[in-house]
């Protein structure tokens, strides 16, 4: 009784109730300073006027536009040329090095050439992202067609299957639960390419706000978006959820994710 | 006079009649170390049409390979595979084989298992999904379409794959241990099931398993492999059982235990050397 599901909210609550409660007290106590640390007060107000006022939602929509793109674009991209690497292993062999090499890349870096590239505007943002998604994506549709069992595939060919059935009926099922089960991942790597590329320059966002309330030591500022862009995340985090639940119906297990 | 037996009954199942004919077949791998593995020597086996034969021997003997052969699947390193009295040169598109391993489409339905034969021959979807409703009602499984095979148990799983093999009407029907896995219950059951099935057409059928007395109980005829490497046939017994049989009543017939305790004096010897050869594993 003690592991019910009310018990387990009440719980979390708890945990946030505490740690603002902590934060008030050190803060009206001025054990931290409200200029370094903000109030719990401060913030919040803060939050209400952004919703009030309505500037908020701007902003709002111009991340989750870029997010979108990113994660829509990238996952495209990754789920191609994942599936024609795995099918053609000699190119796989040849460029494997350079994958491994710009996957590496801390993709960061990128952003200030992206933005010359393609401008302060959106696509410079969902350009960064896309840099992130695509490699997530790409490495478990890869996985997904290299691994399917030899026994499925061989008795898909004993069913009489072509090369083109194999594709729909066998690769591609096996791959795209694999890009299914690395969605939370992709997902959470699109939203960090938009606000990153925000956040290093741009005219609108969730990262942009972050950026000018830091501009002017406005730490109340940084921490209401900071909290909106938490609350943003989780809000498409859940819906990832329901859809994984609808995709993977036939899945025996919670899906592992990889990233 | 088991050299004698074998004999005779290999010349009277080849020739042009055979569904299956394996005619010396050698198996051999090459590892990338550049050393080479010879799991099957020498192999000559014939399987008449509406014949049901059962290869048996001791686990690691090659008796899958072969099957593979048969099925296409794996090209012989030496020897010739006919099918219906042509040389097989690709898949063998006149067999059904029901694997030892999970081998169903885990991401479709059991009723979209059954039906993806006919799919991907092109009959309408309609038409198909009716006729594996029918197959699975057949296997025993009505009621159990939209189920995805993790919600489905072992031996329902294997009443799938039966159901998704035979609804092509193979010709030939080869199977690889195909109920290992499953309690010995369940495995009678199946058995009954298959015996029934096959009943109805008498399909050529190759059964490989390591279990005698399943092999028996089910064929017209019981081939015996040595233990590998290099496994070769040692010899082969026809079993004059009546049928229609039961499983779990044809071993309680003194002819059933007569022929069992004569095969098993030849295979016991292969078995232990078997598990000299593999540790026991």
């Amino acid at each position: 009784m003690a592991h019910s599901r009310a018990n387990l909210i009440v719980l979390q609550v708890l945990v946030a109730v505490l740690a603002i409660g902590l934060w008030h007290v050190l803060t009206a106590t001025d054990v931290l300073p409200p200029f370094f640390f903000s109030t719990p007060v401060d913030v919040f107000s803060r939050v209400v006027k952004w919703f009030v006022e309505g500037t908020i939602w701007r902003h709002l929509w111009v991340t989750l536009v870029e997010s979108v793109l990113a994660f829509v674009l990238g996952s495209a991209a990754g789920a191609l040329v994942g599936f024609w690497f795995a099918r053609k292993p000699y190119l796989a062999a040849v460029l494997d090095p350079y994958v491994k090499m710009i996957n590496a890349l801390p993709r960061v870096v990128l952003a200030p050439i992206f933005a010359l590239w393609l401008g302060l505007g959106i696509w410079s943002k969902v350009a960064l992202g896309v840099t992130l998604v695509f490699f997530v994506v790409f490495f478990n549709v890869y996985q997904g067609v290299k691994e399917v069992s030899h026994t499925v595939l061989a008795n898909a060919r004993m069913l009489g299957m072509s090369e083109r059935q194999l594709m729909r009926h066998v690769y591609w099922p096996s791959a795209l639960s694999w890009m299914f089960s690395s969605l939370h991942t992709s997902v959470g790597f699109a939203v960090v390419g938009a606000v990153v590329g925000e956040y290093l320059g741009s005219a609108a966002g969730l990262g942009y706000l972050i950026q000018q309330a830091e501009g002017v030591f406005d730490v109340a500022g940084v921490f209401a978006g900071m909290f909106v862009l938490a609350v943003f995340v989780l809000a498409i985090d859940g819906l990832v959820s329901a859809v994984e639940r609808r995709l993977l119906v036939w899945r025996p297990l919670a899906a592992e994710t990889r990233a | 006079m088991v050299q004698a037996a074998s004999l005779t009954a290999n010349a009277g199942s080849r020739g042009n009649g055979s569904a299956v004919a394996l005619d010396a077949v050698t198996i051999s791998f090459r590892f990338a170390d550049g050393s080479a593995y010879t799991a099957v020597e020498h192999a000559t086996l014939a399987v008449a049409d509406g014949e049901f034969v059962s290869i048996v021997g001791p686990t690691g003997c090659g008796k899958t390979t072969l099957l593979n052969v048969a099925a296409g699947l794996l090209a012989p390193s030496a020897g010739r595979t006919t099918i219906f009295g042509t040389p097989l040169g690709s898949l063998n598109a006149r067999a059904g084989y029901l694997f030892q391993a999970e081998a169903l489409f885990p991401w479709k339905t059991a009723v979209e298992n059954v039906a993806i034969g006919l799919d991907v021959a092109g009959v309408p979807a309609r038409e198909a999904r009716a006729r594996a409703e029918n197959w699975l009602t057949r296997v025993g499984l009505q009621g159990f379409a939209s189920r995805y095979p993790h919600m489905l148990s072992g031996g329902q799983r294997k009443r799938v794959g039966l159901a998704q093999v035979l609804i092509r009407d193979p010709k030939i029907l080869l199977m690889d241990e195909p109920f290992g896995p499953l309690d010995a219950q369940t495995r009678q059951i199946m058995g009954n099931l298959l015996l029934d099935l096959w009943n109805a057409d008498r399909k050529a059928v190759l059964f490989v398993t390591h279990d005698l007395e399943e092999a028996i109980a089910l064929s017209d005829r019981v081939v015996i492999m040595s233990a590998g490497p290099a496994a070769r046939i040692l010899g082969e017994w026809r079993v004059a059982l009546p049928r229609p049989r039961d499983i779990a009543e044809v071993k309680l017939e003194p002819a059933f235990r007569d022929l069992h305790r004569e095969i098993w004096h030849v295979l016991k010897t292969e078995v232990l050397k078997g598990y000299a050869q593999t540790g026991g594993g």
